[in-house]
């Protein structure tokens, strides 16, 4: 298996490729850019690269005015400042205009770790779903996010694309099957399935071994596009039983709002949530973090069997 | 074309934002009014747009970051030839394309979808970036409220334009010194403007937002600076043109009712006709 990346890291170095390819690529950053790792494609292109300082409402506005006039903008922060400071802008300028912008916001949720809660973001899969027109994305592994970016890229049309700090392991080898829309089974299983998004796919396969050790079967679905979401792979997960939703974002609004959302409609099935359970972080290790706010493989296995009890 | 054929204009894109809020039984009929002049200057002499061929290569931009004052550039829209000028009665109405303020979506010649405030000013930085990039010959244009000026954004993009030194890049401040809850002074100061923007790294120019030679000569001198964006600071009176609603802070966002509506119109009709034998 290849080695750990974090997504973030996967998006620079996809933005420097994407880059030389596509001549009309600008990226922007809010004083994040070591961060967020745009950097690389700051020092490979300088002059479509654009340090919009500690100003995300502008940088997004900007992006706006960029897409408008024929390019396609990617334009990094962290996901705090992205979907949680320049809220009303993307809406505004970017959601309502259509705008050809990429939002691609690094260091979301729990695993921000030691900088606390005010830089631990859970709210920004719920506040980027709501905005029409916006797709939402959220890549588990290296090979995927550059897949999606690259399918972000070439679509027109504003997407989010939540993008995680921490290192995370390879699950696709083979990243051809990425399709934005589209659900993908990592594991098959027969009694329960877990949808998870992010890093929380990591966790989710862990359980899914350890549940399969004690003789439960269960599936996984790496969702990493959550808008639109993909009611057909939901249906067929629905049709085998129980579904477990797992994502590093609050329980409300985010994935599990949207699988709910969409199997109210379709096929009610018993469902449980991992996630933040409506509460605010603070500063620690990232792994110590996941565990006292109940975002592991071991919770993803409890609320597994509460579903199938 | 003489100066007064520009009042003409004028008088007769006042009377169209009358009608239009009139017609719409709600709007903004204050900062309208005040900008009409601007708005004049800019479609009528200042900008290059063809309303032909709305989407043209190099083309100047206008963007009104004030969007409440949407009848205003609606009307000098239709004036231009945009639209048909009957569309102007729909204003505001179910299925319009003249939503109560600016869509680009629905209608040509509108380059940015605006109401929030503060935002089409900074959207204007990225179209000015672009134009860098791209040695695009168009400039791009926006008009401020005064009380918009009191939106954070306003600045982060101020600083912005004079960092990536965006002369291509000319705002319009329509000081009217009004906004909704009553004079810029009371509610939340936002004088010095002059002095904020040049701190801001801005080349700053006034003028009488209601003569047409001060404003062509502000736009000529910001056409020709060059390293630094230009800021005009406006000098109008929210309800130009109107005896009743100048200077008023209660007709920011009020329609007029049909007798209000026919004297403005009279006084109008009588600002075209001046001057006529």
């Amino acid at each position: 298996m290849a080695e750990k990346m974090a997504t973030r890291q996967a998006y620079g170095k996809a933005l420097v490729e994407i880059g030389r390819e596509n001549q009309n690529l600008v990226v922007m950053d809010a004083d994040l850019s070591k961060s967020t790792m745009t950097a690389e494609f700051a020092a490979a292109y300088p002059q479509r690269f654009f340090n919009m300082g500690i100003a995300e409402q502008d940088m997004y506005a900007a992006a706006c005015g960029l897409a408008l006039s024929g390019k396609v903008v990617c334009a990094s922060t962290f996901a705090m400042f992205a979907a949680g400071r320049a809220f009303e802008i993307i809406r505004n300028s970017i959601g309502y205009t259509g705008a050809n912008v990429k939002i691609c916001a690094t260091h979301a949720g729990i695993t921000v770790g030691e900088d606390g809660a005010s830089h631990q973001t859970f709210e920004d899969i719920a506040l980027m779903r709501t905005i029409p027109g916006m797709t939402v994305l959220n890549p588990c592994d290296g090979p995927s996010t550059e897949a999606l970016m690259r399918q972000a890229i070439a679509m027109e049309g504003p997407c989010y694309v939540r993008l995680g700090r921490a290192a995370v392991p390879v699950f696709y080898e083979d990243a051809s099957a990425i399709k934005i829309g589209r659900g993908n089974w990592l594991r098959r299983g027969e009694q329960a399935t877990v949808v998870a998004t992010g890093i929380m796919v990591s966790e989710a396969m862990e359980a899914a071994e350890r549940l399969a050790a004690a003789g439960i079967s269960i599936g996984v679905i790496d969702m990493h596009t959550i808008k639109p979401l993909d009611e057909e792979i939901l249906l067929e997960a629905a049709k085998l039983g129980p579904v477990v939703t797992a994502e590093e974002h609050s329980v409300i609004g985010g994935l599990f709002g949207a699988v709910a959302e969409t199997l109210a409609r379709l096929k009610p099935v018993k469902m449980a949530a991992v996630g933040q359970q409506d509460t605010f972080g603070e500063s620690g290790k990232p792994e110590e973090l996941k565990e006292k706010y109940h975002m592991t493989a071991s919770d993803i296995e409890a609320a597994v069997r509460s579903v199938l009890a | 074309m003489e100066l007064r054929e520009y009042e003409k204009i004028a008088a007769r894109i006042r009377m169209d934002v009358i009608e239009e809020i009139h017609s719409a039984g709600s709007g903004h009929p204050g900062g309208s009014l005040s900008a009409a002049d601007i708005v004049t200057a800019l479609y009528f002499r200042e900008m290059r747009v063809d309303p032909q061929n709305p989407r043209m290569k190099g083309r100047d931009k206008f963007v009104l970051s004030k969007g409440h004052a949407a009848p205003v550039q609606y009307a000098a829209l239709a004036e231009k030839g945009f639209f048909p000028r009957e569309e102007l009665l729909t204003l505001r109405k179910l299925g319009s394309r003249l939503q109560g303020h600016p869509n680009m979506k629905k209608l040509p010649g509108i380059e940015m979808s605006t109401g929030s405030l503060g935002q089409g000013f900074a959207v204007c930085v990225g179209m000015a970036l672009a134009g860098k990039l791209d040695n695009d010959p168009g400039r791009i244009y926006t008009l401020l409220g005064d009380g918009e000026l009191e939106e954070g954004i306003v600045w982060e993009a101020a600083m912005a334009c004079a960092h990536y030194k965006l002369d291509n890049l000319c705002a319009i401040v329509d000081w009217n010194g009004l906004q909704i809850d009553g004079p810029n002074d009371k509610v939340m100061s936002v004088s010095p403007i002059d002095e904020k923007f040049a701190a801001f790294g801005f080349n700053v120019l006034k003028a009488d937002g209601h003569d047409f030679a001060q404003l062509f000569d502000a736009f000529d001198k910001a056409r020709a600076c060059k390293g630094k964006p230009t800021v005009i600071i406006a000098k109008t009176h929210k309800g130009q043109g109107v005896s009743f609603m100048e200077d008023e802070a209660g007709w920011h966002g009020k329609a007029p009712n049909d007798e209000q509506a026919r004297q403005a119109m009279d006084e109008l009709a009588a600002e075209e006709r001046e001057g006529e034998q």
